[in-house]
């Protein structure tokens, strides 16, 4: 049964030290408050899952949150590297990050399998590739029916999914549209559920199939306006795409990140981080 | 080199071309969304561009700046969640080409997008795979654009991501790959396609104002040339206009000074 609160108590409720977990979001909806609060609280030893790792997890692994990263592409969508994994990959900075590696294809078929109960996803993948050498968890299943070899892979199972909505009304339904990623089925893997929207309204007017998460299958909902930028709201905001092209420069300098990471810890909650950008000594930070 | 168009303009404009109308073609971003988007605005009005985000016959009027744009969403056909991209759609047999970029090429197509050095201890941690391994085991035909460096073109690859033709011959068939695989590699200097029995990349065209030592220079590995090798028709007033116009309108959108890529 939802529960309305405060992102904070959310954070500090249902994520715990050495917990797993998914923060979703396909480009669109991308949980950047509800990752801020994680860095705030000081979480450790977090074992991460995420398609597109994105700047999210770029500031987490930098802050020390992660021990595990399971992803399927680690980039700086249309610009680049993302400087904090890989400083963490290449030279274990801040500490030494453990990855597990795998496809688009392979982790969007394991949260389904996550959210379907199944041990693990079956699907035709990795054929001839050196995934399979690197990560002992891609192995091969052979169809019963048919003789055919499969790629078989672990479902996805976190302790916590936190995803970012439009919309949710007064009871903790959940309304979201655009881009929806694999928020759904993340969600419906976890073990506990944490939704941050950009409004709590009286009713969600939504037509028959629109994609919503109904009250009871969400642990925490959180009113957090602008809770997903510098990624976009659709209906709401646009993308950052500059601080996308300024994130490639303050992450590139270990220095430099720890400056902007000061930032995320002094303000009191992310309205606090966001009206922050407008200070001329956060502004140095970006130059 | 003529004047009048640069290495990365003819790249997108060869690639482009390759692109027939009506065909349902799976994007990536960057040069490949550029290239599909041309021709979606040129010879190929009804092409169907499908983005792993999960919209389908997106027609985005700027070039998307990531590949989950709202522009993609506002203008497709339909938007669906990303597993049923991957499950019903790519695996489930729907998708003509796929548009792939790359890291490192070697001379059997198959594709770097992992790691430069050893796995464990990269010199340098690439992004992965994305949709790439699924996307050229699972479509009829892949078109790589890519330019072209002895960095990039290389003789052995650190990993294999995706997989082109394997060791060569029919091994991509023996390792239970369906569809054709690369049929072409679309660079700044040429155009290689496989050899039909080796399975080799020979360049089939060279752009112009690019000669053979450029390319022999450029490329990792001892290249061969088809025995049909043509010159590459230079970009066409209408494709060359049509491009400029899209790259402008993109920066503009963006914000972006110069080029969006």
């Amino acid at each position: 049964m939802a529960e309305w609160m405060t992102l904070a108590d959310a954070i500090a409720s249902y994520v715990s030290d050495g917990d797993t977990l998914a923060m979703e979001g396909f480009t669109h909806l991308i949980p950047f408050a509800a990752g801020h609060e994680v860095i705030r609280q000081r979480r450790r030893e977090l074992s991460l899952v995420r398609m597109t790792p994105d700047l999210i997890y770029d500031q987490l692994i930098g802050a020390g949150c992660a021990s595990k990263l399971t992803f399927s592409w680690g980039g700086n969508p249309g610009v680049g590297s993302l400087h904090r994994f890989r400083d963490a990959v290449e030279n274990d900075w801040p500490h030494p990050l453990a990855i597990e590696e795998r496809s688009h294809s392979d982790l969007a078929n394991a949260y389904v399998a996550g959210a379907a109960n199944l041990p693990f996803a079956v699907f035709r993948g990795y054929a001839g590739s050196d995934f399979p050498r690197v990560n002992p968890q891609i192995r091969s299943i052979t169809c019963p029916f048919t003789g055919e070899v499969l790629a078989a892979t672990p479902a996805v199972r976190p302790d916590v999914a936190i995803i970012h909505a439009q919309k949710a009304d007064l009871k903790g339904n959940v309304l979201l549209w655009g881009i929806l990623g694999v928020q759904k089925e993340a969600v419906l893997s976890a073990k506990r559920a944490i939704v941050t929207v950009e409004e709590r309204v009286p009713s969600l007017d939504a037509p028959p199939n629109a994609c919503i998460l109904p009250h009871w299958v969400v642990t925490a909902v959180c009113e957090v306006p602008r809770g997903a930028t510098p990624s976009y709201a659709h209906g709401y905001y646009e993308r950052d795409n500059a601080f996308y092209r300024t994130w490639d420069r303050v992450s590139r300098d270990r220095e430099r990140f720890g400056a902007w990471l000061q930032y995320v810890l002094r303000a009191k909650d992310f309205e606090e981080y966001l009206d922050l950008q407008r200070d001329p000594q956060v502004q140095a930070v970006y130059q | 080199m003529s004047a009048s168009f640069t290495s990365e303009e003819i790249m997108t404009v060869a690639a482009a071309r390759m692109l027939s109308d009506g065909t349902v073609c799976f994007v990536g971003i960057g040069l490949p969304s550029t290239a599909a988007n041309l021709a979606r605005l040129t010879h190929a009005p009804d092409a169907i561009l499908i983005y792993e985000s999960g919209p389908i016959g997106a027609k985005p009027p700027v070039l998307p700046l990531s590949i989950g744009d709202g522009n993609l969403a506002e203008t497709a056909d339909t938007v669906v969640s990303t597993p049923e991209i991957f499950r019903y759609w790519l695996q489930g047999g729907r998708i003509d080409v796929g548009f792939l970029g790359a890291a490192q090429l070697d001379r059997f197509a198959n594709i770097n997008t992992t790691v430069v050095g050893p796995y464990n201890r990269p010199k340098a941690r690439l992004p992965g795979a994305g949709g790439a391994p699924e996307i050229s085991s699972s479509v009829k035909e892949v078109l790589i654009i890519v330019k072209q460096s002895k960095r990039t073109f290389v003789e052995k690859l650190d990993f294999i991501t995706s997989v082109g033709f394997l060791t060569g011959g029919d091994a991509r068939e023996a390792a239970g790959l369906s569809g054709n695989g690369p049929t072409a590699v679309i660079t700044d200097l040429c155009v290689m396609r496989p050899d039909p029995l080796t399975r080799e990349l020979k360049v089939s065209n060279i752009h112009p104002g690019v000669n053979r030592e450029t390319i022999k220079a450029s490329t990792g590995w001892t290249v061969g040339f088809a025995e049909t090798c043509e010159d590459t028709p230079p970009p066409t007033a209408h494709e060359l206009e049509t491009l400029r116009d899209l790259k402008t309108r993109t920066a503009l959108a963006h914000g972006i000074q110069g080029d969006a890529e």
